[in-house]
Protein backbone atom coordinates (compact mmCIF):
# COMPACT_ATOMS: atom_id res chain seq x y z
CA UNK A 1 0.00 0.00 0.00
CA UNK A 2 1.50 3.28 -0.71
CA UNK A 3 1.98 5.58 2.29
CA UNK A 4 -0.44 8.83 2.35
CA UNK A 5 -0.20 12.13 3.39
CA UNK A 6 -2.04 12.71 7.20
CA UNK A 7 -5.21 14.45 5.57
CA UNK A 8 -6.09 18.05 7.58
CA UNK A 9 -10.08 18.02 6.66
CA UNK A 10 -10.52 14.76 8.70
CA UNK A 11 -9.12 16.77 11.93
CA UNK A 12 -11.51 15.62 14.54
CA UNK A 13 -13.94 18.66 15.78
CA UNK A 14 -12.62 21.09 18.14
CA UNK A 15 -8.81 19.94 16.93
CA UNK A 16 -6.74 22.77 15.54
CA UNK A 17 -6.51 21.67 11.86
CA UNK A 18 -3.16 23.00 10.72
CA UNK A 19 -0.78 20.07 10.79
CA UNK A 20 1.85 20.12 13.69
CA UNK A 21 5.31 19.05 11.90
CA UNK A 22 7.32 16.21 12.37
CA UNK A 23 7.83 12.50 12.40
CA UNK A 24 5.39 10.33 14.73
CA UNK A 25 6.20 6.76 15.68
CA UNK A 26 2.95 4.85 16.11
CA UNK A 27 3.26 1.34 17.44
CA UNK A 28 0.63 -1.87 17.01
CA UNK A 29 0.44 -4.00 19.61
CA UNK A 30 2.08 -7.03 18.12
CA UNK A 31 1.30 -9.70 20.45
CA UNK A 32 -1.43 -11.73 18.37
CA UNK A 33 -4.02 -10.29 15.83
CA UNK A 34 -4.44 -8.75 12.33
CA UNK A 35 -1.08 -6.71 13.23
CA UNK A 36 -0.12 -6.06 9.23
CA UNK A 37 -3.31 -4.70 8.70
CA UNK A 38 -3.10 -1.81 11.12
CA UNK A 39 0.63 -1.43 10.30
CA UNK A 40 -0.39 -0.54 6.68
CA UNK A 41 -3.07 1.48 7.88
CA UNK A 42 -1.03 4.01 9.81
CA UNK A 43 1.96 3.96 7.52
CA UNK A 44 2.29 7.36 5.82
CA UNK A 45 5.37 9.88 4.40
CA UNK A 46 5.89 11.16 7.79
CA UNK A 47 4.39 8.08 9.73
CA UNK A 48 6.68 5.64 11.37
CA UNK A 49 4.61 2.04 12.26
CA UNK A 50 6.39 -0.03 14.77
CA UNK A 51 5.61 -3.68 15.21
CA UNK A 52 5.46 -3.60 19.66
CA UNK A 53 5.77 -6.78 21.61
CA UNK A 54 8.72 -6.07 24.37
CA UNK A 55 8.68 -2.74 26.54
CA UNK A 56 11.86 -1.06 24.97
CA UNK A 57 9.40 -0.77 21.61
CA UNK A 58 6.69 0.57 23.33
CA UNK A 59 9.00 3.61 25.01
CA UNK A 60 9.64 4.28 21.33
CA UNK A 61 6.20 4.96 20.19
CA UNK A 62 4.35 8.47 20.51
CA UNK A 63 1.07 6.37 19.85
CA UNK A 64 -0.30 2.76 20.01
CA UNK A 65 -2.85 0.35 18.18
CA UNK A 66 -4.11 -2.09 19.97
CA UNK A 67 -5.47 -4.61 16.78
CA UNK A 68 -7.85 -6.86 16.37
CA UNK A 69 -7.37 -10.35 17.37
CA UNK A 70 -8.32 -12.88 20.64
CA UNK A 71 -8.52 -10.31 23.67
CA UNK A 72 -8.12 -13.04 25.63
CA UNK A 73 -5.01 -14.64 24.30
CA UNK A 74 -3.58 -10.65 23.79
CA UNK A 75 -4.31 -9.95 28.07
CA UNK A 76 -2.37 -13.67 28.36
CA UNK A 77 1.07 -12.50 26.62
CA UNK A 78 0.50 -9.00 27.85
CA UNK A 79 0.65 -9.93 31.20
CA UNK A 80 3.51 -12.60 30.66
CA UNK A 81 5.65 -10.24 28.96
CA UNK A 82 5.32 -7.30 30.84
CA UNK A 83 3.44 -4.65 28.87
CA UNK A 84 0.18 -4.64 30.82
CA UNK A 85 1.48 -1.79 33.39
CA UNK A 86 3.44 -0.08 30.96
CA UNK A 87 1.06 0.49 28.67
CA UNK A 88 -1.49 1.08 31.42
CA UNK A 89 1.09 3.75 32.39
CA UNK A 90 1.57 4.89 29.37
CA UNK A 91 -2.22 5.44 28.52
CA UNK A 92 -2.62 7.51 32.27
CA UNK A 93 0.32 9.64 30.80
CA UNK A 94 -1.82 10.54 27.70
CA UNK A 95 -0.27 8.11 25.03
CA UNK A 96 -3.30 8.10 22.42
CA UNK A 97 -4.49 4.84 21.57
CA UNK A 98 -6.59 3.11 19.04
CA UNK A 99 -8.02 -0.16 19.44
CA UNK A 100 -10.45 -2.09 17.15
CA UNK A 101 -12.83 -5.09 18.00
CA UNK A 102 -10.09 -6.78 20.32
CA UNK A 103 -8.65 -3.40 20.81
CA UNK A 104 -11.78 -1.82 22.16
CA UNK A 105 -11.87 -4.68 24.56
CA UNK A 106 -9.16 -4.08 25.61
CA UNK A 107 -8.98 -0.20 26.48
CA UNK A 108 -12.74 -0.90 28.70
CA UNK A 109 -12.41 -0.38 31.94
CA UNK A 110 -15.10 -3.17 32.39
CA UNK A 111 -15.78 -6.16 30.30
CA UNK A 112 -18.81 -8.20 30.41
CA UNK A 113 -18.71 -12.23 29.41
CA UNK A 114 -14.53 -12.22 29.45
CA UNK A 115 -12.77 -14.60 31.49
CA UNK A 116 -12.29 -14.03 35.12
CA UNK A 117 -8.57 -13.55 34.60
CA UNK A 118 -9.16 -11.51 32.01
CA UNK A 119 -7.41 -8.03 31.93
CA UNK A 120 -7.69 -4.58 30.48
CA UNK A 121 -5.58 -1.77 29.94
CA UNK A 122 -8.67 0.19 30.57
CA UNK A 123 -8.83 4.11 29.83
CA UNK A 124 -11.92 4.66 28.59
CA UNK A 125 -14.76 4.47 30.90
CA UNK A 126 -17.15 2.39 29.17
CA UNK A 127 -18.69 -1.39 29.86
CA UNK A 128 -18.08 -3.48 26.77
CA UNK A 129 -19.80 -6.91 26.36
CA UNK A 130 -17.23 -10.02 24.55
CA UNK A 131 -18.75 -11.23 21.01
CA UNK A 132 -22.10 -9.18 21.68
CA UNK A 133 -23.75 -10.18 17.88
CA UNK A 134 -23.30 -13.64 18.81
CA UNK A 135 -20.66 -15.93 16.95
CA UNK A 136 -18.90 -16.48 13.84
CA UNK A 137 -22.11 -16.83 11.81
CA UNK A 138 -23.68 -14.00 12.75
CA UNK A 139 -20.35 -11.56 11.91
CA UNK A 140 -21.43 -8.95 9.69
CA UNK A 141 -20.69 -5.97 7.05
CA UNK A 142 -22.96 -2.40 7.22
CA UNK A 143 -22.75 0.96 6.51
CA UNK A 144 -22.96 3.25 9.18
CA UNK A 145 -22.05 6.88 10.00
CA UNK A 146 -19.00 7.63 12.18
CA UNK A 147 -19.25 11.03 13.93
CA UNK A 148 -15.90 13.61 13.18
CA UNK A 149 -15.56 11.24 9.90
CA UNK A 150 -16.48 13.44 7.15
CA UNK A 151 -17.53 12.33 3.67
CA UNK A 152 -19.94 9.07 2.35
CA UNK A 153 -20.96 6.14 5.31
CA UNK A 154 -18.33 4.07 6.96
CA UNK A 155 -18.08 0.96 5.69
CA UNK A 156 -17.99 -1.58 8.68
CA UNK A 157 -16.91 -5.29 9.20
CA UNK A 158 -17.78 -6.72 12.49
CA UNK A 159 -16.32 -10.29 13.09
CA UNK A 160 -17.50 -11.78 16.44
CA UNK A 161 -17.21 -7.95 17.76
CA UNK A 162 -17.93 -6.59 20.88
CA UNK A 163 -20.65 -3.94 21.73
CA UNK A 164 -20.66 -0.82 24.08
CA UNK A 165 -23.38 -1.61 27.01
CA UNK A 166 -23.02 1.69 28.36
CA UNK A 167 -20.44 4.69 28.77
CA UNK A 168 -19.28 7.36 31.68
CA UNK A 169 -19.92 11.24 31.25
CA UNK A 170 -16.91 11.71 29.61
CA UNK A 171 -17.42 9.71 26.81
CA UNK A 172 -18.42 10.37 23.45
CA UNK A 173 -20.65 8.01 21.18
CA UNK A 174 -19.06 8.52 17.52
CA UNK A 175 -21.27 5.66 15.53
CA UNK A 176 -24.18 3.48 16.24
CA UNK A 177 -24.99 0.39 14.60
CA UNK A 178 -28.13 1.22 11.89
CA UNK A 179 -30.89 -1.08 11.82
CA UNK A 180 -31.16 -4.71 12.06
CA UNK A 181 -31.68 -6.60 15.41
CA UNK A 182 -28.89 -4.73 17.41
CA UNK A 183 -29.88 -1.03 16.04
CA UNK A 184 -28.83 1.48 18.16
CA UNK A 185 -25.47 -0.05 19.96
CA UNK A 186 -22.43 1.77 20.42
CA UNK A 187 -20.07 0.39 18.32
CA UNK A 188 -17.42 3.49 18.36
CA UNK A 189 -16.34 5.68 21.18
CA UNK A 190 -13.56 8.21 21.97
CA UNK A 191 -12.37 9.09 25.41
CA UNK A 192 -9.78 12.26 24.89
CA UNK A 193 -6.71 10.57 23.60
CA UNK A 194 -8.31 7.04 23.14
CA UNK A 195 -10.20 5.80 20.53
CA UNK A 196 -12.44 2.51 20.21
CA UNK A 197 -14.24 0.82 17.38
CA UNK A 198 -16.25 -2.66 17.36
CA UNK A 199 -15.65 -3.00 13.91
CA UNK A 200 -12.39 -3.39 11.56
CA UNK A 201 -11.48 -0.20 9.64
CA UNK A 202 -7.98 -2.34 8.57
CA UNK A 203 -9.50 -4.85 6.69
CA UNK A 204 -11.52 -2.47 4.18
CA UNK A 205 -8.93 -0.02 2.50
CA UNK A 206 -10.42 3.07 4.21
CA UNK A 207 -8.51 4.72 6.42
CA UNK A 208 -10.49 7.63 7.28
CA UNK A 209 -10.68 6.25 10.61
CA UNK A 210 -7.07 5.57 11.17
CA UNK A 211 -6.49 8.82 9.63
CA UNK A 212 -8.55 10.72 12.33
CA UNK A 213 -6.60 8.86 15.03
CA UNK A 214 -3.05 9.98 13.31
CA UNK A 215 -4.37 13.26 13.53
CA UNK A 216 -5.43 13.19 17.16
CA UNK A 217 -2.01 11.99 18.41
CA UNK A 218 -0.62 14.85 16.33
CA UNK A 219 -3.23 17.24 18.43
CA UNK A 220 -1.82 15.36 21.94
CA UNK A 221 2.13 16.10 21.24
CA UNK B 1 -23.71 -15.66 0.43
CA UNK B 2 -23.07 -17.82 -2.58
CA UNK B 3 -21.00 -16.15 -4.62
CA UNK B 4 -17.46 -15.16 -5.12
CA UNK B 5 -15.64 -12.61 -3.47
CA UNK B 6 -15.84 -9.49 -5.46
CA UNK B 7 -13.88 -5.87 -3.88
CA UNK B 8 -17.51 -4.21 -4.07
CA UNK B 9 -18.39 -3.36 -0.51
CA UNK B 10 -20.89 -6.29 0.18
CA UNK B 11 -23.53 -6.15 3.45
CA UNK B 12 -24.95 -9.25 5.62
CA UNK B 13 -23.50 -11.96 7.30
CA UNK B 14 -21.45 -15.00 5.72
CA UNK B 15 -19.68 -12.65 3.24
CA UNK B 16 -16.34 -13.06 1.88
CA UNK B 17 -14.93 -10.45 3.90
CA UNK B 18 -16.36 -11.76 7.55
CA UNK B 19 -15.47 -15.19 6.28
CA UNK B 20 -11.50 -14.53 5.53
CA UNK B 21 -11.53 -11.32 8.14
CA UNK B 22 -12.09 -14.01 10.75
CA UNK B 23 -9.12 -15.64 9.90
CA UNK B 24 -7.23 -12.96 10.19
CA UNK B 25 -8.43 -12.08 13.48
CA UNK B 26 -6.50 -15.92 14.12
CA UNK B 27 -3.14 -14.43 13.39
CA UNK B 28 0.08 -14.72 14.93
CA UNK B 29 -2.10 -17.41 17.44
CA UNK B 30 -2.24 -21.24 18.04
CA UNK B 31 -5.50 -22.83 17.42
CA UNK B 32 -5.35 -26.14 19.46
CA UNK B 33 -6.92 -29.87 19.40
CA UNK B 34 -9.31 -30.59 22.20
CA UNK B 35 -11.54 -33.41 22.67
CA UNK B 36 -13.66 -32.18 25.96
CA UNK B 37 -14.29 -29.43 27.82
CA UNK B 38 -11.56 -29.44 30.63
CA UNK B 39 -9.09 -29.47 27.96
CA UNK B 40 -10.68 -26.63 25.99
CA UNK B 41 -10.56 -24.85 29.26
CA UNK B 42 -6.60 -25.78 29.84
CA UNK B 43 -6.12 -24.31 25.77
CA UNK B 44 -7.81 -21.15 26.64
CA UNK B 45 -5.75 -20.95 29.81
CA UNK B 46 -2.96 -21.25 28.15
CA UNK B 47 -3.82 -18.45 25.59
CA UNK B 48 -5.41 -20.47 22.53
CA UNK B 49 -6.87 -18.14 19.72
CA UNK B 50 -9.22 -20.91 19.38
CA UNK B 51 -10.01 -24.41 19.96
CA UNK B 52 -10.55 -27.58 17.56
CA UNK B 53 -12.82 -29.57 18.66
CA UNK B 54 -12.70 -33.31 17.94
CA UNK B 55 -13.75 -36.75 19.17
CA UNK B 56 -10.17 -38.29 18.92
CA UNK B 57 -7.29 -36.39 18.59
CA UNK B 58 -5.12 -37.68 14.82
CA UNK B 59 -2.85 -39.82 16.64
CA UNK B 60 -5.70 -41.63 18.16
CA UNK B 61 -7.38 -42.08 15.05
CA UNK B 62 -3.66 -43.31 13.46
CA UNK B 63 -3.81 -45.99 16.36
CA UNK B 64 -7.35 -46.53 16.43
CA UNK B 65 -7.62 -46.93 12.87
CA UNK B 66 -11.30 -47.17 11.41
CA UNK B 67 -13.33 -44.36 9.77
CA UNK B 68 -13.37 -40.78 11.40
CA UNK B 69 -15.85 -38.89 11.33
CA UNK B 70 -17.46 -35.46 12.56
CA UNK B 71 -17.56 -35.20 16.18
CA UNK B 72 -20.88 -36.29 18.48
CA UNK B 73 -22.98 -32.78 18.64
CA UNK B 74 -22.96 -33.10 22.36
CA UNK B 75 -19.29 -32.80 22.63
CA UNK B 76 -19.04 -29.83 20.38
CA UNK B 77 -21.80 -28.29 22.51
CA UNK B 78 -19.88 -29.13 25.63
CA UNK B 79 -16.47 -27.39 24.47
CA UNK B 80 -18.68 -24.42 22.79
CA UNK B 81 -20.14 -24.12 26.33
CA UNK B 82 -16.81 -24.06 28.07
CA UNK B 83 -14.78 -21.38 26.30
CA UNK B 84 -15.43 -17.96 25.23
CA UNK B 85 -13.01 -18.11 22.77
CA UNK B 86 -13.80 -19.47 19.05
CA UNK B 87 -14.30 -22.71 18.79
CA UNK B 88 -13.84 -24.74 15.03
CA UNK B 89 -14.65 -28.79 14.20
CA UNK B 90 -13.67 -30.90 11.52
CA UNK B 91 -16.09 -32.26 9.07
CA UNK B 92 -15.02 -35.45 6.23
CA UNK B 93 -13.89 -33.90 3.12
CA UNK B 94 -16.97 -33.80 0.79
CA UNK B 95 -19.02 -34.61 3.30
CA UNK B 96 -21.33 -31.05 3.21
CA UNK B 97 -23.93 -32.34 5.13
CA UNK B 98 -21.46 -32.83 8.48
CA UNK B 99 -21.22 -29.13 7.77
CA UNK B 100 -24.38 -28.34 7.65
CA UNK B 101 -24.63 -30.04 11.42
CA UNK B 102 -21.25 -28.06 11.92
CA UNK B 103 -23.02 -24.50 10.94
CA UNK B 104 -26.56 -25.45 12.84
CA UNK B 105 -24.41 -26.01 16.11
CA UNK B 106 -22.96 -22.58 15.81
CA UNK B 107 -19.19 -23.24 15.41
CA UNK B 108 -16.94 -20.56 14.16
CA UNK B 109 -15.01 -22.42 11.42
CA UNK B 110 -15.52 -26.07 9.73
CA UNK B 111 -12.03 -27.44 9.28
CA UNK B 112 -12.60 -29.81 6.13
CA UNK B 113 -10.51 -32.33 7.23
CA UNK B 114 -7.93 -35.53 5.42
CA UNK B 115 -7.66 -36.36 9.34
CA UNK B 116 -11.21 -37.92 9.00
CA UNK B 117 -12.14 -40.34 6.39
CA UNK B 118 -12.58 -38.69 2.84
CA UNK B 119 -16.57 -38.60 2.15
CA UNK B 120 -16.27 -38.45 -1.34
CA UNK B 121 -12.85 -39.46 -3.29
CA UNK B 122 -14.11 -36.42 -6.22
CA UNK B 123 -15.73 -33.26 -4.65
CA UNK B 124 -14.88 -31.45 -1.82
CA UNK B 125 -17.42 -29.29 -0.28
CA UNK B 126 -18.74 -26.33 -2.45
CA UNK B 127 -18.08 -23.56 0.85
CA UNK B 128 -19.69 -21.02 -1.15
CA UNK B 129 -23.12 -22.50 -0.23
CA UNK B 130 -22.52 -21.62 3.54
CA UNK B 131 -22.29 -18.78 6.56
CA UNK B 132 -19.82 -20.38 8.71
CA UNK B 133 -16.31 -20.34 6.91
CA UNK B 134 -13.83 -23.15 5.93
CA UNK B 135 -10.22 -24.20 6.62
CA UNK B 136 -8.72 -26.59 4.32
CA UNK B 137 -5.57 -28.12 4.07
CA UNK B 138 -2.79 -28.21 1.07
CA UNK B 139 0.63 -29.37 0.54
CA UNK B 140 1.04 -27.33 -2.14
CA UNK B 141 0.17 -24.26 -4.03
CA UNK B 142 -2.28 -25.85 -6.96
CA UNK B 143 -3.92 -27.32 -3.98
CA UNK B 144 -4.27 -24.59 -2.00
CA UNK B 145 -5.78 -22.40 -4.90
CA UNK B 146 -8.55 -25.13 -5.62
CA UNK B 147 -9.65 -24.99 -2.34
CA UNK B 148 -9.72 -20.90 -2.33
CA UNK B 149 -11.78 -21.71 -5.58
CA UNK B 150 -14.38 -23.98 -3.82
CA UNK B 151 -14.71 -21.17 -1.46
CA UNK B 152 -12.07 -21.68 1.69
CA UNK B 153 -11.52 -18.16 3.69
CA UNK B 154 -8.27 -20.20 5.13
CA UNK B 155 -5.57 -22.29 4.27
CA UNK B 156 -3.27 -25.04 6.44
CA UNK B 157 -0.56 -26.75 5.53
CA UNK B 158 -1.28 -30.62 5.84
CA UNK B 159 1.69 -31.76 7.42
CA UNK B 160 1.11 -35.25 8.55
CA UNK B 161 -1.33 -35.15 11.97
CA UNK B 162 -0.85 -37.21 14.62
CA UNK B 163 3.08 -37.72 14.08
CA UNK B 164 4.82 -35.01 16.21
CA UNK B 165 7.38 -35.15 13.12
CA UNK B 166 7.47 -31.70 11.91
CA UNK B 167 9.13 -32.78 8.85
CA UNK B 168 5.89 -32.78 6.11
CA UNK B 169 4.77 -29.54 7.64
CA UNK B 170 7.78 -27.38 6.65
CA UNK B 171 7.78 -29.44 3.10
CA UNK B 172 4.22 -28.44 2.72
CA UNK B 173 4.78 -24.79 3.93
CA UNK B 174 8.42 -24.40 2.00
CA UNK B 175 6.45 -25.06 -0.93
CA UNK B 176 3.40 -23.14 -0.93
CA UNK B 177 6.14 -19.80 -0.19
CA UNK B 178 8.14 -20.99 -2.90
CA UNK B 179 5.42 -21.79 -5.59
CA UNK B 180 4.13 -18.20 -4.61
CA UNK B 181 7.75 -16.56 -5.01
CA UNK B 182 8.11 -17.96 -8.34
CA UNK B 183 4.75 -16.72 -9.48
CA UNK B 184 5.61 -13.24 -8.68
CA UNK B 185 8.96 -13.73 -10.93
CA UNK B 186 7.04 -14.41 -14.20
CA UNK B 187 6.44 -12.87 -17.09
CA UNK B 188 2.68 -11.78 -17.55
CA UNK B 189 2.24 -14.06 -20.50
CA UNK B 190 3.98 -17.31 -18.66
CA UNK B 191 1.07 -16.97 -16.24
CA UNK B 192 -1.26 -18.80 -18.39
CA UNK B 193 1.00 -22.20 -18.37
CA UNK B 194 1.17 -21.38 -14.97
CA UNK B 195 -2.31 -21.65 -14.19
CA UNK B 196 -2.88 -24.92 -16.56
CA UNK B 197 0.04 -26.25 -14.21
CA UNK B 198 -1.47 -25.30 -11.23
CA UNK B 199 -4.85 -26.45 -12.20
CA UNK B 200 -6.23 -23.04 -10.76
CA UNK B 201 -8.57 -19.93 -12.23
CA UNK B 202 -5.42 -18.15 -14.16
CA UNK B 203 -7.29 -14.79 -12.51
CA UNK B 204 -6.43 -16.49 -8.85
CA UNK B 205 -2.98 -16.76 -10.18
CA UNK B 206 -2.65 -13.78 -11.70
CA UNK B 207 -3.44 -12.03 -8.19
CA UNK B 208 -0.77 -14.02 -6.87
CA UNK B 209 1.80 -13.38 -8.67
CA UNK B 210 0.49 -9.51 -8.01
CA UNK B 211 0.49 -9.44 -4.58
CA UNK B 212 2.95 -12.55 -3.62
CA UNK B 213 0.47 -13.64 -0.87
CA UNK B 214 -2.20 -15.84 -1.03
CA UNK B 215 -5.74 -14.18 -0.51
CA UNK B 216 -6.54 -15.60 2.33
CA UNK B 217 -4.34 -16.00 5.84
CA UNK B 218 -1.97 -19.48 5.79
CA UNK B 219 -1.46 -21.16 9.38
CA UNK B 220 0.46 -24.38 9.30
CA UNK B 221 -0.33 -27.88 10.49
CA UNK B 222 0.67 -31.36 11.03
CA UNK B 223 3.08 -32.79 13.04
CA UNK B 224 3.86 -28.97 15.59
CA UNK B 225 5.07 -30.67 18.58
CA UNK B 226 7.45 -28.38 20.26
CA UNK B 227 7.97 -24.34 20.78
CA UNK B 228 10.83 -24.66 18.18
CA UNK B 229 8.16 -26.21 15.64
CA UNK B 230 6.14 -23.60 16.15
CA UNK B 231 8.67 -20.94 15.59
CA UNK B 232 10.22 -22.67 12.64
CA UNK B 233 7.31 -22.71 10.90
CA UNK B 234 6.22 -19.04 11.51
CA UNK B 235 10.07 -17.84 10.64
CA UNK B 236 9.03 -20.24 7.17
CA UNK B 237 6.02 -18.02 6.67
CA UNK B 238 3.59 -19.52 8.38
CA UNK B 239 0.42 -17.03 10.01
CA UNK B 240 -0.05 -18.96 13.03
CA UNK B 241 0.12 -22.49 14.06
CA UNK B 242 -2.52 -25.67 14.64
CA UNK B 243 -1.45 -27.92 17.27
CA UNK B 244 -3.07 -31.30 17.16
CA UNK B 245 -2.11 -34.15 19.15
CA UNK B 246 1.22 -32.19 20.32
CA UNK B 247 -0.18 -30.52 23.65
CA UNK B 248 -2.76 -32.87 25.05
CA UNK B 249 -0.60 -36.16 23.93
CA UNK B 250 2.67 -34.49 25.90
CA UNK B 251 3.40 -34.69 29.76
CA UNK B 252 2.21 -31.51 31.05
CA UNK B 253 -0.14 -30.26 28.43
CA UNK B 254 -1.18 -26.90 30.20
CA UNK B 255 2.78 -25.89 30.15
CA UNK B 256 3.26 -26.78 26.98
CA UNK B 257 0.22 -25.00 25.80
CA UNK B 258 1.32 -22.10 26.99
CA UNK B 259 5.25 -22.81 25.68
CA UNK B 260 3.97 -22.62 22.28
CA UNK B 261 1.72 -19.77 22.68
CA UNK B 262 4.67 -17.61 23.62
CA UNK B 263 6.98 -19.25 21.09
CA UNK B 264 4.43 -18.46 17.96
CA UNK B 265 3.96 -14.91 18.88
CA UNK B 266 8.13 -14.47 20.29
CA UNK B 267 9.00 -17.03 16.92
CA UNK B 268 12.23 -14.75 15.78
CA UNK B 269 13.38 -14.40 19.14
CA UNK B 270 16.00 -17.32 20.46
CA UNK B 271 15.65 -15.92 24.16
CA UNK B 272 12.45 -15.95 24.77
CA UNK B 273 12.43 -19.26 22.50
CA UNK B 274 15.13 -20.34 24.71
CA UNK B 275 13.17 -19.85 28.37
CA UNK B 276 10.06 -20.93 26.76
CA UNK B 277 11.51 -24.55 25.94
CA UNK B 278 12.82 -25.47 29.46
CA UNK B 279 11.17 -28.55 31.41
CA UNK B 280 8.31 -28.94 29.25
CA UNK B 281 8.70 -32.83 30.43
CA UNK B 282 7.99 -34.95 27.59
CA UNK B 283 6.83 -34.43 23.85
CA UNK B 284 4.31 -36.78 22.51
CA UNK B 285 6.43 -39.57 21.31
CA UNK B 286 5.88 -39.34 17.68
CA UNK B 287 6.31 -41.33 14.53
CA UNK B 288 8.33 -41.08 11.39
CA UNK B 289 6.50 -40.00 8.55
CA UNK B 290 9.03 -42.37 6.70
CA UNK B 291 7.89 -45.53 9.19
CA UNK B 292 4.05 -45.18 7.92
CA UNK B 293 3.29 -46.80 5.07
CA UNK B 294 2.22 -44.40 2.53
CA UNK B 295 -1.36 -45.53 1.97
CA UNK B 296 -1.28 -44.40 5.62
CA UNK B 297 -0.57 -41.13 5.50
CA UNK B 298 -3.28 -38.64 5.40
CA UNK B 299 -1.13 -35.67 3.91
CA UNK B 300 -2.03 -37.82 0.15
CA UNK B 301 -6.34 -37.24 1.44
CA UNK B 302 -7.70 -34.58 -0.96
CA UNK B 303 -6.05 -32.94 -4.11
Amino acid sequence: MTPRVTSTRLAPAGVDSAPATGRLTIGVLALQGDVREHLRAVAADDVTALAVRRPAELAQVDALVVPGGESTTMSNLAVAFELLEPIRARIAAGMPVYGSCAGMIMLAETVLDGRLDQRSFGGIDMVVRRNAFGRQVDSFETSLSVSGIAGEPFHAVFIRAPWVESVGPGVEVLARVEGGPADGRIVAVRQGNLLATAFHPELTGDLRVHRFFVDLVRAAR
Amino acid sequence: MTTEPTTENATGTGTARVKRGMAEMLKGGVIMDVVTAEQAKIAEDAGAVAVMALERVPADIRAQGGVARMSDPDLIDGIIGAVSIPVMAKARIGHFVEAQVLQSLGVDYVDESEVLTPADYANHIDKWQFTVPFVCGATNLGEALRRITEGAAMIRSKGEAGTGDVSNATTHMRKIRAEIRQLTAMAPDELFVAAKELQAPYELVAEIARTGKLPVVLFTAGGIATPADAAMMMQLGAEGVFVGSGIFKSGDPAKRAAAIVKATTFHDDPDVLAKVSRGLGEAMVGINVDDIPEPHRLAERGW
